[in-house]
């Protein structure tokens, strides 16, 4: 399999192959930086790309994609050692570099961890990679007791002879089997004979995750390197004007003060904090820039919901016929604000820059992307260029692809000091200020009921912001924004989308998208609009069933029924949390498909005589096809409810003259334990599709409890986030 | 110069009074365990113990602490990661990207230094940490399950 794909705004094209051969390149690993590596020394050579065994025993898996919490690491050191029989004891993992991916041919594939794809999109190759070491190690072992390889086998990392029984360990035979041709014919295991691979087995990060061991990009340290803060000019657009560099030169600890592209001002210091301090006293002017106000834009947002031209997503039967036929026609309009993805750890890099090369060590979603930014602010040749990953302090889609802002200001600091390593590491309040914001939207939709209460015609209008329009305008189709239709398309609407298609089946549908962008930067994030559009989808429906006097469950089964999948967890969700038991719980139903995976939520919740909201527990129920670790799935399950729940509850960017007015956690808050409500997972892989996981539960998370509000209350809940609004009196 | 007391052991540090103890920590004393996460005490990803007690670190200056204070990180909670509440946690494996771990390891282990038996209350009102990746859920439990052990990993 080949594809072709895009690696840079420089505009070269790499090939991405990926096979599993590794020809015999030895390679010395990440030249300088010493705690990720397992290599000893380049004595004993890697099997394949995916796979290199020490004479110790010890299996370093290779790992392309990034690990910012989603367990991915985990999971894929799961499928490769599955093929390859190691003992998983004796696992460790590493990242190859963007660099020697490029220099080999892209062998790793690709290194975009994005779009719930790390695990759904490489499953087969990464198999492939340990299923062929294990048949090249069998068969080093084979010809070093001149025996038929087909009479031995190999178990927990021991390759025995059956015949007469003799063993011998991979970290014995590694060195042979590297030398030999990769084998023409992999096959793979039968998912229901797996030992390591679909077991609940514990994540390979925690340990130094407990003890502060683990090192982030924040916590970079190398010899002689000098820190530096920055801050761009608030206002999106406008540039840097002036600045007094006099007033803090002599500062403690201040090296350098200099304007970095033409919109930011840094300051380099011995320490962070004397950066910062600096530049917070520094007397900086900034100039133009679009003074944006999102209160004015509600109303361009509001005038897209009526406008006649819009892009068709999805058109199913003849809507306004049955508009025009309908007994009841029921309205409602739903509002979601722009969000910061606001990662625990602010956005950084290290770079060294010289002449002829530049280094950089990033937290990223996408190494490749990384090493473009790089490679591109460095005025270097790529070859010249590298990059080396740390895990991910948080990414939700800041750290992807289109979002390399940080990484290029952190060059240009480091090109004024040739030779000089300087970490560069985001203020929380520049964090806040300068993100790639979930986009904002509102939501007509209307329902035809008949005189029986079907659900005879559905439209969905959207009005709102487009991502690819801001990031990546090549990638629409005749001018629509295929992501704003992430779990409402057709499955053909483009290549791709058959991972994000309307599981529900209604007679007379239309889906259309007014765009209308605002300035802000837009960007993916986690769950991106599958998010909204499963608020916009089931909240209606649940106003439907209630403006039809039907239950919602049996509702809501009606037009799933093409799709068991998704009738199961809806199912399995509402019997778990009791629907339909008249015991004065209130409860709200979801269930939407996104990201390959079906999942369903019913929350249960109280709201007190002031309007004080209480979730008191959800019962979640998820079928990604094949679950290669079940206890992570859960992990991430609890995980989108945290995520969906604390943008539904509290959060919202807002714009005043073009500047961010939510700047730290006090104004744009996170959920906390007390808002936290008990999390049952059901995880029931029904197999035969790799489905994603760490988003696609979050569609489900926002309406399920505005559902379960109106349980409780009888008013809905449809301008988001909730803040401080009394639920009783909307 | 000024002296301190940081996981037993007698240090001194050459930083403006001024200073938060986050960085001093951080960039001082190389102890990067403790996370900046917002710097103006909402987060709680800076938490140590000053004296046994949780304090948010990144809004605590140099000044504010004092000759006798002993200063414990998350690199000096315990030998081997055996503290109860770090047993608890990789049991259930709780920490997801980690980076605010360490601060919400700290902050509860403060808590059960002074309530080693909180009920689900006590601890909606004392752990108050921000964990975007969301292991809030399986903090709750680690905290009831922490409780139930000593640093040898038996139950208490
Ligand atoms: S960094 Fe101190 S509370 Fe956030
Ligand atoms: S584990 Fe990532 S922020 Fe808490």
């Amino acid at each position: 399999m080949n594809q072709m794909t895009s690696l840079s705004r420089r505009g070269f094209m790499i090939g991405v192959g990926v096979g599993v051969a590794g020809a015999g390149l030895t390679i010395s690993f990440l030249g300088g930086f010493g705690p990720a590596l397992a290599q000893d020394a380049g004595t004993a050579p890697e099997v394949n790309a995916w796979v290199h065994i020490g004479r110790d025993d010890v299996v370093t898996i290779r790992i392309a994609r990034s690990e910012m919490g989603q367990g991915t690491l985990t999971g894929l050191a799961q499928l490769v050692a599955e093929e390859l029989q190691c003992d998983w004891s004796k696992v460790v993992t590493e990242y190859p570099t963007p660099g020697q991916n490029l220099a080999r041919d892209n062998v790793w594939g690709e290194m975009l961890t994005g779009g719930s794809r790390g695990i759904r999109n490489s499953h087969q190759y990464v198999r492939e990679g340990g299923a062929a070491a294990r048949i090249m190690l069998i068969e080093a072992a084979a010809a070093r007791w001149k025996v038929p390889a087909s009479e031995c086998t190999a178990k927990d990392s021991v390759i025995t002879h059956g015949p007469t029984g003799r063993t011998v360990t991979y970290g014995a035979v590694a060195e042979d089997a590297a030398k030999l041709a990769p084998p023409m014919e992999v096959p793979l295991k039968d998912p229901s004979t797996w030992t390591i691979a679909g077991k609940p087995v514990k994540r390979l990060d925690t340990a130094d995750k407990l003890n502060g061991a683990q090192i982030y990009g924040a916590d970079m340290k190398l010899d002689g390197m000098l820190n530096a803060s920055i801050k761009a000019c608030p206002v999106r657009g406008g540039k840097l004007k002036s600045f007094d560099q006099a007033a803090v030169m002599k500062m403690p600890g201040v090296r350098k003060v200099l304007a970095v592209h033409d919109d930011a001002v840094a300051v380099v210091a011995d320490t962070w904090w004397q950066a910062n301090s600096a530049l917070e006293a520094l007397p900086i002017e900034w100039q133009g820039g679009t003074p944006y106000n999102s209160a004015d834009f509600e109303a361009q947002l509001e005038e897209g919901l009526r406008a006649r031209e819009a892009f068709v997503g999805n058109r199913q039967g003849d809507v306004e016929a049955a508009f025009a036929k309908a007994a009841k026609v029921v309205e409602a309009t739903y509002r979601v604000p722009h969000q910061n993805h606001a990662c625990m750890e602010p956005m950084n890099a290290t770079v060294v820059w010289t002449k002829d090369s530049c280094k950089a060590w990033v937290p990223t979603q996408d190494g490749m992307s990384a090493l473009a930014s790089v490679a591109e602010a460095a005025e270097l040749p790529v070859e010249k260029c590298e990059v080396y990953k740390l895990h991910l302090g948080g990414g939700f889609g800041r750290r992807g692809s289109s979002s390399g802002d940080h990484v290029s200001q952190a060059v240009k600091i480091a090109m004024s000091m040739p030779g000089t390593p300087v970490k560069l590491l985001w203020s929380r309040e520049e964090d806040m200020q300068h993100g790639f914001y979930h986009p904002t939207s509102r939501a007509l939709i209307r329902g035809a009921l008949d005189a029986e209460g079907n659900l005879t015609g559905l439209h969905i209008r959207i009005a709102g912001q487009s991502i690819l329009a801001a990031l990546r305008p090549e990638a629409l189709k005749d001018g629509l924004d295929m992501v704003t239709m992430q779990g409402l398309a057709p499955a053909d609407l483009a290549p791709g989308m058959e991972t994000q298609a309307l599981k529900y089946t209604f007679p007379n549908l239309l889906v259309d998208h007014a765009m209308r962008n605002p300035p802000v930067r837009p960007g993916f994030w986690r769950g991106v609009c599958a998010n909204q559009n499963a608020i916009y989808l089931d909240c209606a429906l649940d106003e439907f069933a209630h403006a039809a006097g039907r239950d919602k469950l049996e509702f809501r089964l009606a037009y799933m029924k093409d799709c068991p999948e998704l009738q199961a967890v809806l199912k399995a969700a509402a019997e778990k949390s009791g629907w339909g038991k008249k015991d004065g719980v209130h409860r709200g139903l979801s269930a939407f498909y996104s990201f390959g995976s079906y999942t369903a939520a019913c929350a249960e919740v109280t709201v007190d005589d002031d309007g004080k909201l209480k979730i008191t527990r959800i019962v979640a129920a998820t079928d990604p096809g094949m679950a290669v670790n079940p206890q992570q799935i859960e992990a991430q399950v609890e995980g989108s409810f945290v995520y969906g729940l604390s943008a539904m509850l509290l959060q919202e960017v807002t714009f005043k003259s073009g500047e961010v007015q939510e700047r730290n956690f006090d104004t744009y808050n996170s959920m906390r334990l007390e808002h936290m409500p008990l999390v049952e997972t059901i995880v029931m892989p029904s197999g035969g599709f790799w489905g994603g996981v760490g988003e696609p539960t979050i569609a489900v998370a926002a309406p399920a409890v505005l559902n379960a509000i109106f349980a409780a209350t009888g008013k809905r809940v449809r301008h988001l986030p909730i803040k401080d609004q009394n639920l009783r009196e909307l | 110069m000024k002296k301190l007391k940081v996981n037993g052991q007698a240090v001194e540090v050459d930083a403006d009074e001024s200073t938060p103890l986050l960085w001093v920590l951080r960039e001082q004393l190389g102890l990067t365990g403790t996370k900046y996460g917002c710097g103006v005490a909402q987060c709680g990803a800076c938490t140590v113990h000053v004296s046994g007690r949780s304090v948010r670190s990144c809004a605590v200056q140099l000044s504010a602490v004092a000759d006798g204070d002993e200063i414990v990180t998350i690199e000096g909670l315990s030998k081997d990661s055996r503290h109860p509440v770090q047993l608890a946690w990789a049991e259930l494996d709780i920490p997801q990207c980690g980076y605010c771990q360490p601060g919400m390891i700290m902050a509860v282990a403060g808590m059960l230094n002074h309530n080693p038996d909180p009920s689900d209350e006590d601890i909606d009102l004392e752990i108050t940490n921000i964990c975007r990746c969301g292991t809030l859920a399986r903090v709750r439990k680690g905290i009831h399950l922490a409780k139930t052990k000593t640093s040898a990993g038996e139950p208490a």
